[in-house]
């Protein structure tokens, strides 16, 4: 499987602290997403709607949870590369926020640096000689820096 | 009338049967697409985070060379109707970034040209009971589960096509081809996209979930409106059939080819033969071939 496997956030132990809240990670978020990530009031309607929560290994109201929190393992999970930009979440927040800008800022976060999360041999597949090549030029922006 | 039209990357190689379904069919109803002089691939995908505005250069070079050649813009891939749509309402709504695209790309775009779907023209321009009063053979018995994907309906704000969860629009044109529609949950759940070809299995999961939901809904066929979901639903039914005890499959059409086939055209031109599923037994017994 191409994806990272991620460690879903499963981490031994969490440290959460105040300064968590206000780090520069939260606010980077924020600011590359344009979202007031603290407007998020964590009813799960994002996770209820999303198509590929089935296998994801953090839910969609996790990861914005594990933002405001200021953890940063949020970046290892499987779930920001499993994300499709259906914009179900998006359509659904009662609170306006748009999950799917947060997920393709975690995203360029970690393309950004340097990190690739697909590559183009992964893409050597007689059955992808049907795919149209709209589903690699969206693929490829999503996964390469 | 004329219309500008944007074929994208894909109309012209994996998608030719939408492409020339469509034409000859809006042609037969008055309407002919004039493919822009100049355009290239619109990206894709819109970029949604971090100021990223270089990708949309060519949807904004698009949108002016339209605005050029009548104003109107028509396309037919789901991606690339979302992608200029969206760059419109960036362009018209972010001065900021409206500058900074004109900067960039010499063109002093800011959301003048309208870009359609061919279903609002079919709904707006031609009218729906003239389609009906056009029909060759009508569809009736054909019972058809309509499918909408995710990038034709939203974000809603910006897309303004229908209501992103319970649309008609798509319903109300498959009635006027005297279909049977088969309402079902999953008509704007997302097919797995681009996860088709980084997490194949994920994604086939998905489009089965849909192809699934349709079949118990009593649908015989699936009627969508892009070729990555086309993909999905109907090439990946390959690995469905292997994945999925008693998995029954089920013909996926592009919206288009109904339209062609009840306006009477001919079966090279609707484009049966890239299907994966065969829809020819199907519509055979209908009497429709």
């Amino acid at each position: 499987m191409p994806l990272p496997e991620g460690a879903g956030g499963r981490a031994a132990s969490i440290s959460l602290s105040r300064r968590g809240l206000r780090s520069d990670f939260v606010a980077k978020v924020g600011e590359i997403s344009g979202q007031n990530l603290m407007a998020c009031n964590q009813c799960g309607k994002c996770s209820a709607g999303c198509p590929a929560a089935f296998a994801m290994d953090l839910l969609p109201n996790q990861v914005i949870r594990l933002v405001q929190l200021g953890l940063e393992e949020v970046l290892q999970s499987r779930t920001i590369w499993l994300c499709a930009s259906c914009l179900t979440c998006a359509s659904r927040c009662p609170k306006g926020v748009d999950l799917s800008r947060v997920m393709d800022t975690l995203r360029l976060i970690v393309l950004r640096s340097g990190k690739a999360a697909l590559s183009l041999s992964d893409l050597e597949k007689e059955d992808l000689l049907q795919a149209p090549q709209l589903a690699f030029i969206s693929a490829m922006r999503k996964y390469m820096p | 009338m004329d219309i500008a039209y944007f074929p994208g990357c894909t109309l012209h190689a994996k998608a030719t049967d939408l492409d020339r379904s469509a034409r000859a069919a809006a042609e037969l109803l008055g309407i002919r697409f004039v493919e822009l002089s100049k355009w290239s691939c619109c990206g894709a995908s819109f970029p949604t985070a971090g100021g990223n505005l270089m990708t949309l250069a060519s949807p904004v070079r698009a949108l002016a060379q339209a605005s050029r050649e009548g104003g109107n813009l028509i396309t037919l891939c789901a991606i690339c109707y979302n992608v200029l749509k969206r760059t419109n309402h960036l362009v018209s709504n972010d001065t900021e970034s409206q500058k900074k695209l004109a900067m960039f790309t010499d063109e002093d775009y800011s959301g003048q040209t309208r870009v359609v779907h061919l279903l609002e023209l079919l709904r707006d321009e031609v009218g729906l009971d003239r389609l009906r009063d056009r029909l060759v053979s009508s569809m009736k018995g054909l019972k058809v589960a309509p499918y909408y994907g995710c990038l034709l309906l939203r974000p809603q704000n910006e897309i303004l096509l229908d209501d992103p969860d319970r649309p008609q629009i798509l319903e109300n044109f498959l009635d006027s081809l005297g279909c049977d529609v088969v309402d079902f949950p999953f008509k704007t759940e997302c097919c797995g996209s681009f996860l088709a070809v980084s997490a194949e299995e994920v994604a086939t999961d998905m489009a089965h979930r849909i192809v699934d939901g349709a079949v118990r809904r009593g649908a015989e066929a699936i009627v969508g409106t892009c070729p990555l979901c086309q993909f999905n639903l109907d090439n990946r039914q390959r690995e469905m059939a292997t994945r999925y005890k008693e998995f029954r499959q089920i013909p996926v059409f592009y919206f288009t080819q109904l339209l062609a086939l009840g306006l009477g055209l001919e079966e090279a031109t609707i484009g049966m033969g890239q299907h994966f599923v065969d829809p020819r037994p199907l519509l055979s017994g209908k009497g429709l071939l």
